[in-house]
Protein backbone atom coordinates (compact mmCIF):
# COMPACT_ATOMS: atom_id res chain seq x y z
CA UNK A 1 0.00 0.00 0.00
CA UNK A 2 1.11 3.47 -1.05
CA UNK A 3 0.21 6.37 1.43
CA UNK A 4 -0.19 9.59 0.02
CA UNK A 5 -2.08 13.14 0.76
CA UNK A 6 -4.67 15.07 -1.12
CA UNK A 7 -5.75 17.99 -0.19
CA UNK A 8 -4.45 17.33 3.40
CA UNK A 9 -6.46 14.30 3.46
CA UNK A 10 -4.05 11.31 4.14
CA UNK A 11 -4.92 7.97 2.15
CA UNK A 12 -3.74 4.44 1.26
CA UNK A 13 -4.49 3.19 -1.85
CA UNK A 14 -2.75 0.03 -3.75
CA UNK A 15 0.46 0.73 -5.43
CA UNK A 16 -0.44 1.10 -9.45
CA UNK A 17 -3.47 3.61 -8.70
CA UNK A 18 -3.47 6.80 -10.47
CA UNK A 19 -4.16 9.93 -8.65
CA UNK A 20 -7.33 10.05 -10.31
CA UNK A 21 -8.43 7.31 -9.01
CA UNK A 22 -7.08 7.83 -5.40
CA UNK A 23 -9.11 11.42 -6.07
CA UNK A 24 -11.95 9.87 -6.82
CA UNK A 25 -11.79 7.55 -3.68
CA UNK A 26 -11.74 10.08 -1.50
CA UNK A 27 -14.75 12.16 -3.58
CA UNK A 28 -12.72 15.04 -4.86
CA UNK A 29 -14.20 15.50 -8.00
CA UNK A 30 -11.41 15.94 -10.81
CA UNK A 31 -13.39 16.64 -14.21
CA UNK A 32 -12.11 14.45 -17.36
CA UNK A 33 -12.59 14.09 -20.59
CA UNK A 34 -10.23 11.38 -22.35
CA UNK A 35 -10.14 9.36 -19.41
CA UNK A 36 -12.92 6.73 -19.79
CA UNK A 37 -13.24 3.33 -17.28
CA UNK A 38 -12.00 -0.10 -19.51
CA UNK A 39 -10.07 2.18 -21.51
CA UNK A 40 -5.96 2.30 -20.82
CA UNK A 41 -5.29 6.09 -19.42
CA UNK A 42 -3.86 8.52 -22.15
CA UNK A 43 -3.61 11.79 -20.90
CA UNK A 44 -4.49 13.80 -24.15
CA UNK A 45 -7.02 15.79 -22.90
CA UNK A 46 -5.01 17.46 -19.63
CA UNK A 47 -8.32 18.38 -17.93
CA UNK A 48 -7.60 16.05 -14.86
CA UNK A 49 -4.24 18.04 -14.28
CA UNK A 50 -3.64 18.45 -10.21
CA UNK A 51 -0.52 19.98 -8.77
CA UNK A 52 2.21 17.64 -6.97
CA UNK A 53 4.84 18.72 -4.82
CA UNK A 54 5.22 21.45 -2.65
CA UNK A 55 7.20 25.24 -3.10
CA UNK A 56 9.14 25.77 -6.17
CA UNK A 57 9.08 22.40 -7.23
CA UNK A 58 5.27 21.47 -7.01
CA UNK A 59 3.88 20.95 -11.33
CA UNK A 60 0.92 19.91 -12.85
CA UNK A 61 0.68 16.10 -14.02
CA UNK A 62 -2.20 14.09 -15.75
CA UNK A 63 -3.82 12.52 -12.63
CA UNK A 64 -5.55 9.69 -15.14
CA UNK A 65 -1.95 8.52 -15.73
CA UNK A 66 0.31 9.79 -12.53
CA UNK A 67 0.09 6.38 -10.35
CA UNK A 68 0.72 6.76 -6.51
CA UNK A 69 3.82 7.76 -4.86
CA UNK A 70 4.58 7.65 -1.13
CA UNK A 71 4.59 10.60 0.74
CA UNK A 72 2.87 12.64 -2.44
CA UNK A 73 1.30 15.97 -1.72
CA UNK A 74 -1.67 16.30 -4.12
CA UNK A 75 -3.80 19.47 -4.76
CA UNK A 76 -6.80 18.64 -6.90
CA UNK A 77 -8.30 22.28 -6.51
CA UNK A 78 -5.15 24.99 -5.99
CA UNK A 79 -5.55 28.19 -8.13
CA UNK A 80 -3.48 26.98 -10.41
CA UNK A 81 -4.91 23.68 -10.77
CA UNK A 82 -8.40 25.49 -11.69
CA UNK A 83 -6.72 27.98 -13.72
CA UNK A 84 -4.96 25.54 -15.85
CA UNK A 85 -8.40 23.53 -16.37
CA UNK A 86 -10.05 26.60 -17.36
CA UNK A 87 -7.32 27.37 -20.06
CA UNK A 88 -7.86 24.14 -21.31
CA UNK A 89 -11.47 24.49 -21.20
CA UNK A 90 -11.28 27.47 -23.32
CA UNK A 91 -9.03 26.12 -26.28
CA UNK A 92 -10.92 23.23 -26.45
CA UNK A 93 -13.84 25.55 -26.61
CA UNK A 94 -12.10 27.20 -29.57
CA UNK A 95 -11.98 24.11 -31.39
CA UNK A 96 -15.21 22.19 -30.72
CA UNK A 97 -18.24 24.57 -29.52
CA UNK A 98 -20.58 22.24 -30.84
CA UNK A 99 -20.30 19.69 -28.20
CA UNK A 100 -22.44 19.58 -25.07
CA UNK A 101 -20.07 17.44 -23.03
CA UNK A 102 -17.09 20.36 -23.47
CA UNK A 103 -19.99 23.12 -23.01
CA UNK A 104 -21.34 21.39 -19.80
CA UNK A 105 -17.68 21.37 -18.49
CA UNK A 106 -17.27 24.88 -19.20
CA UNK A 107 -19.85 25.82 -17.43
CA UNK A 108 -19.46 24.07 -14.62
CA UNK A 109 -16.21 25.60 -14.30
CA UNK A 110 -17.55 29.15 -14.75
CA UNK A 111 -15.60 29.81 -18.21
CA UNK A 112 -17.01 33.32 -19.35
CA UNK A 113 -14.79 33.98 -22.06
CA UNK A 114 -13.38 32.22 -25.09
CA UNK A 115 -10.36 34.39 -26.21
CA UNK A 116 -9.07 32.74 -29.20
CA UNK A 117 -9.55 32.46 -33.07
CA UNK A 118 -13.05 30.23 -33.26
CA UNK A 119 -13.15 27.05 -35.41
CA UNK A 120 -15.10 24.64 -35.43
CA UNK A 121 -13.98 21.30 -35.38
CA UNK A 122 -15.10 18.04 -35.23
CA UNK A 123 -12.28 16.27 -33.19
CA UNK A 124 -10.22 17.07 -30.21
CA UNK A 125 -8.22 14.09 -30.62
CA UNK A 126 -9.06 12.94 -27.52
CA UNK A 127 -8.03 9.52 -28.85
CA UNK A 128 -11.19 8.23 -26.67
CA UNK A 129 -12.59 6.25 -30.13
CA UNK A 130 -9.12 4.70 -31.00
CA UNK A 131 -8.87 2.89 -27.77
CA UNK A 132 -12.30 1.81 -27.90
CA UNK A 133 -11.72 0.64 -31.48
CA UNK A 134 -8.49 -1.27 -30.37
CA UNK A 135 -9.07 -2.52 -26.46
CA UNK A 136 -12.94 -2.82 -26.31
CA UNK A 137 -13.65 -3.88 -29.73
CA UNK A 138 -10.19 -5.55 -30.65
CA UNK A 139 -10.74 -4.42 -34.44
CA UNK A 140 -7.95 -1.54 -34.96
CA UNK A 141 -9.89 0.38 -38.11
CA UNK A 142 -9.23 3.83 -37.15
CA UNK A 143 -5.82 5.23 -35.47
CA UNK A 144 -4.19 8.60 -35.39
CA UNK A 145 -2.62 9.52 -38.71
CA UNK A 146 -0.38 12.71 -39.60
CA UNK A 147 1.29 15.06 -37.10
CA UNK A 148 0.76 17.99 -35.63
CA UNK A 149 -1.68 20.35 -36.73
CA UNK A 150 -2.17 17.71 -39.46
CA UNK A 151 -3.16 15.02 -36.88
CA UNK A 152 -6.08 13.28 -37.73
CA UNK A 153 -8.32 10.01 -37.09
CA UNK A 154 -9.73 7.78 -39.28
CA UNK A 155 -9.00 4.12 -41.26
CA UNK A 156 -5.62 4.05 -43.14
CA UNK A 157 -5.87 5.72 -46.63
CA UNK A 158 -9.21 7.09 -45.66
CA UNK A 159 -10.90 3.74 -47.38
CA UNK A 160 -13.29 1.69 -45.63
CA UNK A 161 -11.89 -0.97 -43.53
CA UNK A 162 -11.85 -4.53 -44.02
CA UNK A 163 -11.67 -4.77 -39.81
CA UNK A 164 -14.82 -2.22 -38.96
CA UNK A 165 -17.77 -4.18 -37.86
CA UNK A 166 -19.55 -0.95 -38.21
CA UNK A 167 -20.39 -1.24 -34.09
CA UNK A 168 -20.32 2.19 -33.66
CA UNK A 169 -18.20 2.22 -30.59
CA UNK A 170 -16.38 5.22 -31.73
CA UNK A 171 -19.24 7.53 -31.81
CA UNK A 172 -20.44 6.23 -28.70
CA UNK A 173 -17.62 7.22 -26.75
CA UNK A 174 -16.97 10.47 -28.73
CA UNK A 175 -17.40 13.31 -26.58
CA UNK A 176 -17.51 15.47 -29.47
CA UNK A 177 -19.27 14.21 -32.34
CA UNK A 178 -23.05 14.86 -30.41
CA UNK A 179 -25.64 16.51 -31.37
CA UNK A 180 -25.31 20.21 -29.63
CA UNK A 181 -27.84 20.86 -26.66
CA UNK A 182 -30.42 22.69 -28.45
CA UNK A 183 -30.76 25.68 -25.98
CA UNK A 184 -27.73 27.70 -28.04
CA UNK A 185 -26.97 29.96 -30.33
CA UNK A 186 -24.75 28.25 -32.95
CA UNK A 187 -22.29 30.87 -33.38
CA UNK A 188 -21.65 31.76 -29.87
CA UNK A 189 -18.54 30.51 -28.19
CA UNK A 190 -19.84 29.88 -24.84
CA UNK A 191 -23.51 28.22 -24.61
CA UNK A 192 -23.63 29.52 -21.15
CA UNK A 193 -27.12 27.23 -21.38
CA UNK A 194 -27.02 25.61 -18.20
CA UNK A 195 -26.03 28.50 -16.58
CA UNK A 196 -28.97 30.42 -18.14
CA UNK A 197 -32.14 31.18 -15.70
CA UNK A 198 -34.41 30.24 -18.28
CA UNK A 199 -33.79 26.55 -19.39
CA UNK A 200 -36.03 24.21 -21.06
CA UNK A 201 -37.34 22.58 -18.28
CA UNK A 202 -38.32 25.75 -17.07
CA UNK A 203 -40.35 26.56 -19.49
CA UNK A 204 -41.91 23.44 -20.34
CA UNK A 205 -43.29 21.71 -17.30
CA UNK A 206 -43.82 18.68 -18.41
CA UNK A 207 -40.15 18.05 -18.64
CA UNK A 208 -39.58 16.75 -14.59
CA UNK A 209 -36.06 17.28 -13.39
CA UNK A 210 -35.99 13.17 -14.02
CA UNK A 211 -35.74 13.73 -17.41
CA UNK A 212 -33.20 16.75 -17.50
CA UNK A 213 -31.13 15.76 -19.94
CA UNK A 214 -28.55 19.31 -19.12
CA UNK A 215 -27.39 17.42 -16.23
CA UNK A 216 -25.36 18.86 -14.17
CA UNK A 217 -27.36 22.14 -15.13
CA UNK A 218 -28.83 23.41 -11.80
CA UNK A 219 -31.24 25.91 -13.41
CA UNK A 220 -34.26 24.59 -12.12
CA UNK A 221 -32.42 24.71 -8.40
CA UNK A 222 -31.59 28.09 -9.07
CA UNK A 223 -35.23 28.99 -9.82
CA UNK A 224 -36.50 27.40 -6.74
CA UNK A 225 -34.10 29.44 -4.66
CA UNK A 226 -35.41 32.40 -6.54
CA UNK A 227 -39.02 31.58 -5.64
CA UNK A 228 -38.55 30.65 -2.48
CA UNK A 229 -36.95 34.09 -1.49
CA UNK A 230 -39.32 35.97 -3.51
CA UNK A 231 -42.10 34.75 -1.41
CA UNK B 1 4.29 -1.44 -60.30
CA UNK B 2 5.63 -2.64 -57.25
CA UNK B 3 7.71 -5.52 -57.24
CA UNK B 4 5.79 -8.05 -54.73
CA UNK B 5 8.92 -10.02 -54.24
CA UNK B 6 11.12 -6.56 -53.47
CA UNK B 7 8.93 -5.79 -50.44
CA UNK B 8 9.28 -9.78 -49.59
CA UNK B 9 12.64 -9.26 -49.63
CA UNK B 10 12.96 -6.72 -47.15
CA UNK B 11 11.11 -8.15 -45.00
CA UNK B 12 12.84 -10.91 -44.77
CA UNK B 13 15.93 -9.32 -43.93
CA UNK B 14 14.10 -7.65 -41.17
CA UNK B 15 12.47 -11.11 -39.82
CA UNK B 16 15.01 -10.84 -37.42
CA UNK B 17 13.68 -9.20 -34.47
CA UNK B 18 10.58 -7.98 -33.91
CA UNK B 19 9.32 -3.95 -33.61
CA UNK B 20 11.62 -3.36 -36.82
CA UNK B 21 8.53 -1.64 -38.48
CA UNK B 22 10.54 1.84 -39.01
CA UNK B 23 13.55 -0.42 -40.91
CA UNK B 24 11.46 -2.09 -42.35
CA UNK B 25 9.54 0.93 -43.81
CA UNK B 26 13.05 3.10 -44.29
CA UNK B 27 14.32 0.33 -46.74
CA UNK B 28 10.80 0.05 -48.65
CA UNK B 29 11.09 3.60 -48.57
CA UNK B 30 14.72 3.83 -50.13
CA UNK B 31 13.97 1.40 -52.24
CA UNK B 32 10.41 2.78 -53.97
CA UNK B 33 11.56 6.78 -53.20
CA UNK B 34 7.88 6.33 -51.68
CA UNK B 35 5.39 3.94 -49.52
CA UNK B 36 3.08 2.55 -51.62
CA UNK B 37 -0.60 1.59 -50.41
CA UNK B 38 0.24 -1.93 -51.76
CA UNK B 39 3.77 -2.46 -50.37
CA UNK B 40 2.07 -1.40 -46.80
CA UNK B 41 -0.58 -4.03 -46.94
CA UNK B 42 1.66 -6.47 -47.77
CA UNK B 43 4.13 -5.61 -44.77
CA UNK B 44 1.17 -5.60 -42.32
CA UNK B 45 0.05 -8.79 -44.15
CA UNK B 46 3.26 -10.32 -43.46
CA UNK B 47 4.29 -8.81 -40.44
CA UNK B 48 0.28 -9.51 -38.49
CA UNK B 49 0.68 -5.33 -37.41
CA UNK B 50 -2.51 -3.44 -38.66
CA UNK B 51 -2.30 -1.47 -41.24
CA UNK B 52 -4.09 1.46 -38.84
CA UNK B 53 -0.39 1.25 -37.14
CA UNK B 54 1.56 1.68 -39.99
CA UNK B 55 -0.19 4.10 -41.80
CA UNK B 56 0.34 6.20 -38.59
CA UNK B 57 3.92 5.32 -38.47
CA UNK B 58 4.28 6.45 -42.12
CA UNK B 59 2.35 9.50 -42.12
CA UNK B 60 3.94 10.36 -38.55
CA UNK B 61 7.46 10.88 -39.97
CA UNK B 62 8.48 12.94 -42.52
CA UNK B 63 10.84 11.54 -43.69
CA UNK B 64 8.30 9.17 -45.38
CA UNK B 65 6.51 10.02 -48.44
CA UNK B 66 3.28 8.76 -49.35
CA UNK B 67 3.93 9.81 -53.07
CA UNK B 68 6.10 8.61 -55.62
CA UNK B 69 9.05 11.02 -55.41
CA UNK B 70 11.72 12.24 -57.84
CA UNK B 71 14.95 11.09 -58.58
CA UNK B 72 16.14 13.65 -57.03
CA UNK B 73 15.70 15.62 -54.01
CA UNK B 74 16.25 18.83 -53.67
CA UNK B 75 15.94 20.44 -49.92
CA UNK B 76 15.63 24.10 -49.17
CA UNK B 77 17.11 24.75 -45.79
CA UNK B 78 14.03 27.20 -43.97
CA UNK B 79 15.65 27.23 -40.35
CA UNK B 80 16.20 30.63 -38.36
CA UNK B 81 20.12 31.08 -39.60
CA UNK B 82 19.09 30.39 -43.03
CA UNK B 83 15.95 31.78 -43.57
CA UNK B 84 17.93 35.29 -42.18
CA UNK B 85 20.64 34.52 -44.76
CA UNK B 86 18.21 34.61 -48.07
CA UNK B 87 16.64 30.94 -47.49
CA UNK B 88 13.44 32.22 -48.88
CA UNK B 89 14.49 33.32 -52.10
CA UNK B 90 16.66 30.41 -52.65
CA UNK B 91 13.39 28.32 -52.51
CA UNK B 92 11.67 30.35 -54.81
CA UNK B 93 14.18 30.35 -57.53
CA UNK B 94 14.23 26.65 -57.30
CA UNK B 95 10.29 26.76 -57.27
CA UNK B 96 10.44 28.77 -60.41
CA UNK B 97 12.71 26.84 -62.36
CA UNK B 98 11.65 23.48 -61.43
CA UNK B 99 8.08 24.87 -61.87
CA UNK B 100 6.61 22.91 -59.14
CA UNK B 101 6.21 23.98 -55.56
CA UNK B 102 7.45 23.12 -52.35
CA UNK B 103 6.44 19.28 -51.75
CA UNK B 104 5.78 18.34 -55.20
CA UNK B 105 7.49 16.71 -57.91
CA UNK B 106 8.05 17.84 -61.50
CA UNK B 107 6.16 15.64 -63.96
CA UNK B 108 8.94 13.51 -65.18
CA UNK B 109 9.93 12.27 -61.95
CA UNK B 110 13.05 14.41 -62.06
CA UNK B 111 12.99 16.30 -59.17
CA UNK B 112 11.65 16.61 -55.72
CA UNK B 113 11.84 19.66 -54.13
CA UNK B 114 10.83 20.21 -50.59
CA UNK B 115 11.46 22.97 -47.63
CA UNK B 116 12.89 21.85 -44.31
CA UNK B 117 13.46 23.39 -41.29
CA UNK B 118 16.74 22.98 -39.68
CA UNK B 119 19.50 20.95 -41.14
CA UNK B 120 21.72 21.50 -38.36
CA UNK B 121 24.54 23.31 -40.28
CA UNK B 122 23.76 26.53 -39.50
CA UNK B 123 27.10 28.28 -39.73
CA UNK B 124 26.95 26.65 -43.55
CA UNK B 125 23.58 29.05 -44.53
CA UNK B 126 21.41 29.22 -46.48
CA UNK B 127 22.18 25.36 -47.23
CA UNK B 128 20.46 23.36 -50.20
CA UNK B 129 21.20 19.35 -50.14
CA UNK B 130 20.77 17.86 -53.42
CA UNK B 131 20.79 13.79 -52.75
CA UNK B 132 22.62 14.08 -49.71
CA UNK B 133 25.39 16.64 -50.97
CA UNK B 134 25.41 19.84 -48.75
CA UNK B 135 25.88 23.10 -50.93
CA UNK B 136 26.39 25.59 -48.39
CA UNK B 137 26.31 29.61 -48.55
CA UNK B 138 23.91 29.19 -52.07
CA UNK B 139 22.78 32.07 -53.80
CA UNK B 140 20.32 32.15 -56.33
CA UNK B 141 22.58 32.46 -59.24
CA UNK B 142 24.31 29.14 -58.39
CA UNK B 143 20.53 27.19 -58.15
CA UNK B 144 20.64 26.43 -61.90
CA UNK B 145 24.25 24.89 -62.00
CA UNK B 146 23.08 22.68 -59.32
CA UNK B 147 20.18 21.61 -61.05
CA UNK B 148 21.87 20.50 -63.98
CA UNK B 149 24.72 18.55 -61.94
CA UNK B 150 22.13 17.09 -60.08
CA UNK B 151 20.65 15.98 -63.20
CA UNK B 152 24.18 14.61 -64.56
CA UNK B 153 24.27 12.92 -60.92
CA UNK B 154 26.58 14.44 -58.17
CA UNK B 155 27.74 10.54 -56.96
CA UNK B 156 30.36 11.70 -59.93
CA UNK B 157 33.76 12.03 -58.07
CA UNK B 158 35.52 15.25 -59.08
CA UNK B 159 39.18 13.82 -58.37
CA UNK B 160 41.20 17.19 -57.90
CA UNK B 161 38.53 18.66 -55.45
CA UNK B 162 37.77 16.39 -53.36
CA UNK B 163 40.21 15.36 -50.45
CA UNK B 164 37.92 12.31 -49.40
CA UNK B 165 38.89 10.28 -52.77
CA UNK B 166 42.14 8.78 -52.88
CA UNK B 167 43.32 5.91 -54.81
CA UNK B 168 44.48 2.33 -52.99
CA UNK B 169 46.23 -0.57 -54.62
CA UNK B 170 45.04 -3.75 -53.81
CA UNK B 171 45.69 -7.77 -53.88
CA UNK B 172 44.23 -10.60 -53.68
CA UNK B 173 44.17 -11.53 -49.28
CA UNK B 174 44.82 -15.01 -50.50
CA UNK B 175 48.33 -15.16 -53.10
CA UNK B 176 48.98 -11.55 -52.54
CA UNK B 177 48.88 -11.16 -55.88
CA UNK B 178 48.15 -7.86 -56.81
CA UNK B 179 44.57 -6.74 -58.52
CA UNK B 180 45.59 -3.91 -60.14
CA UNK B 181 44.84 -3.64 -64.13
CA UNK B 182 46.98 -0.61 -65.82
CA UNK B 183 45.51 -1.78 -68.93
CA UNK B 184 41.95 -1.25 -67.66
CA UNK B 185 41.97 2.78 -66.42
CA UNK B 186 38.66 4.14 -64.46
CA UNK B 187 38.55 7.40 -63.37
CA UNK B 188 42.05 7.98 -64.63
CA UNK B 189 43.65 5.73 -62.28
CA UNK B 190 44.21 1.67 -62.93
CA UNK B 191 41.42 0.11 -62.12
CA UNK B 192 41.06 -3.02 -59.96
CA UNK B 193 39.98 -6.28 -61.61
CA UNK B 194 38.86 -9.41 -60.33
CA UNK B 195 36.36 -11.80 -61.71
CA UNK B 196 32.66 -11.77 -61.17
CA UNK B 197 29.89 -14.86 -61.20
CA UNK B 198 26.39 -14.47 -60.70
CA UNK B 199 23.91 -16.79 -61.52
CA UNK B 200 24.91 -18.71 -64.36
CA UNK B 201 26.87 -15.32 -65.73
CA UNK B 202 30.97 -15.12 -65.14
CA UNK B 203 33.21 -12.53 -66.53
CA UNK B 204 35.80 -9.77 -65.68
CA UNK B 205 34.54 -7.17 -63.14
CA UNK B 206 36.56 -3.69 -62.68
CA UNK B 207 36.05 -1.51 -60.02
CA UNK B 208 37.77 2.19 -59.64
CA UNK B 209 40.38 2.01 -57.43
CA UNK B 210 39.35 5.65 -56.00
CA UNK B 211 38.32 4.78 -52.54
CA UNK B 212 35.15 7.24 -52.51
CA UNK B 213 34.09 6.27 -56.44
CA UNK B 214 31.74 4.00 -57.11
CA UNK B 215 32.50 3.15 -60.77
CA UNK B 216 32.94 0.04 -62.31
CA UNK B 217 32.98 -1.85 -65.32
CA UNK B 218 31.93 -5.63 -66.08
CA UNK B 219 31.98 -7.71 -68.79
CA UNK B 220 27.92 -9.01 -68.23
CA UNK B 221 25.45 -6.30 -67.26
CA UNK B 222 24.78 -6.77 -63.46
CA UNK B 223 21.16 -6.45 -62.19
CA UNK B 224 20.89 -3.75 -58.99
CA UNK B 225 21.05 -5.97 -55.70
CA UNK B 226 22.33 -9.13 -57.17
CA UNK B 227 25.05 -10.26 -54.83
CA UNK B 228 28.42 -11.06 -56.25
CA UNK B 229 31.13 -13.75 -56.07
CA UNK B 230 34.16 -12.57 -56.92
CA UNK B 231 37.39 -14.12 -57.40
CA UNK B 232 41.03 -13.44 -57.86
CA UNK B 233 42.09 -13.61 -61.52
CA UNK B 234 45.04 -15.41 -60.82
CA UNK B 235 44.67 -18.07 -57.93
CA UNK B 236 41.06 -18.17 -58.60
CA UNK B 237 40.13 -18.17 -54.94
CA UNK B 238 36.76 -16.50 -53.91
CA UNK B 239 37.37 -12.95 -52.10
CA UNK B 240 35.17 -13.84 -49.07
CA UNK B 241 35.69 -12.81 -45.62
CA UNK B 242 33.03 -13.66 -42.56
CA UNK B 243 32.03 -9.92 -42.27
CA UNK B 244 28.87 -8.67 -43.39
CA UNK B 245 27.95 -5.47 -44.77
CA UNK B 246 26.92 -2.87 -42.21
CA UNK B 247 24.36 -1.50 -44.54
CA UNK B 248 22.48 -4.31 -46.31
CA UNK B 249 23.72 -7.68 -44.78
CA UNK B 250 25.51 -9.26 -47.76
CA UNK B 251 28.88 -10.54 -47.48
CA UNK B 252 31.79 -8.56 -47.80
CA UNK B 253 34.90 -8.50 -49.62
CA UNK B 254 38.15 -8.36 -48.28
CA UNK B 255 41.10 -7.21 -50.11
CA UNK B 256 44.22 -6.39 -49.12
CA UNK B 257 45.42 -2.86 -48.97
CA UNK B 258 49.51 -1.81 -50.18
CA UNK B 259 51.16 -0.91 -47.29
CA UNK B 260 49.12 -2.51 -45.10
CA UNK B 261 44.93 -3.19 -44.00
CA UNK B 262 42.64 -4.75 -45.82
CA UNK B 263 39.70 -3.06 -47.71
CA UNK B 264 36.16 -5.12 -47.46
CA UNK B 265 33.41 -3.78 -49.90
CA UNK B 266 29.77 -5.16 -50.09
CA UNK B 267 29.55 -7.67 -52.68
CA UNK B 268 25.87 -6.48 -53.51
CA UNK B 269 25.93 -4.55 -56.65
CA UNK B 270 24.33 -1.09 -55.95
CA UNK B 271 25.18 -1.08 -52.37
CA UNK B 272 27.95 1.59 -51.19
CA UNK B 273 28.80 -0.45 -47.78
CA UNK B 274 32.69 -0.58 -47.26
CA UNK B 275 34.90 -0.55 -44.55
CA UNK B 276 38.35 0.57 -44.96
CA UNK B 277 40.68 -0.90 -42.69
CA UNK B 278 44.29 0.79 -42.44
CA UNK B 279 45.92 -0.93 -38.84
CA UNK B 280 44.87 1.74 -37.02
CA UNK B 281 40.99 2.50 -36.64
CA UNK B 282 38.28 1.88 -39.41
CA UNK B 283 37.10 4.04 -41.62
CA UNK B 284 33.35 3.15 -43.07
Amino acid sequence: MVTLHINGLQVSQEKGTTLLEAAQFLGFPIPTLCHMEGLTPYGACRLCVVEIGEGPRARLVTSCTYPVEEGLKVRTASRRVIKARKMILELLLASCPQSKTIQDLASAHDVKQQRFKQEHEDCILCGRCVRMCEEQMVAKAIGFRGRGQDRSIGTPFDEKSEVCRLCGGCMFVCPVCELRCTYTDPDKAICGGCGNHSAVCLEKPQFDDMMCYMDPCVACEIENIKEIKED
Amino acid sequence: MMDRSEVLDILERHKEASGQLMSILESLQSKHGYLSQEAMELVAQETGRSLTDIYGVATFYKAFSLEPRGKHLISVCLGTACHVRGGPAIAEEISQQLNIEPGGTTPDREFTFETVNCLGACALGPVVVVDGHYFPKMTTSKVGEIIAKAKTGLDAVEIDTDKRVFPVEVSCAYCNHSLMDPHHMIDDQPGIRVTVSFEDKHGWFVLSSLYGSYKIESMNPIPRDMIMHMFCPHCHAELIGGAKCPECRAPMVPMIVRGGGVVQICARRGCKGHMLDLGGGTLE
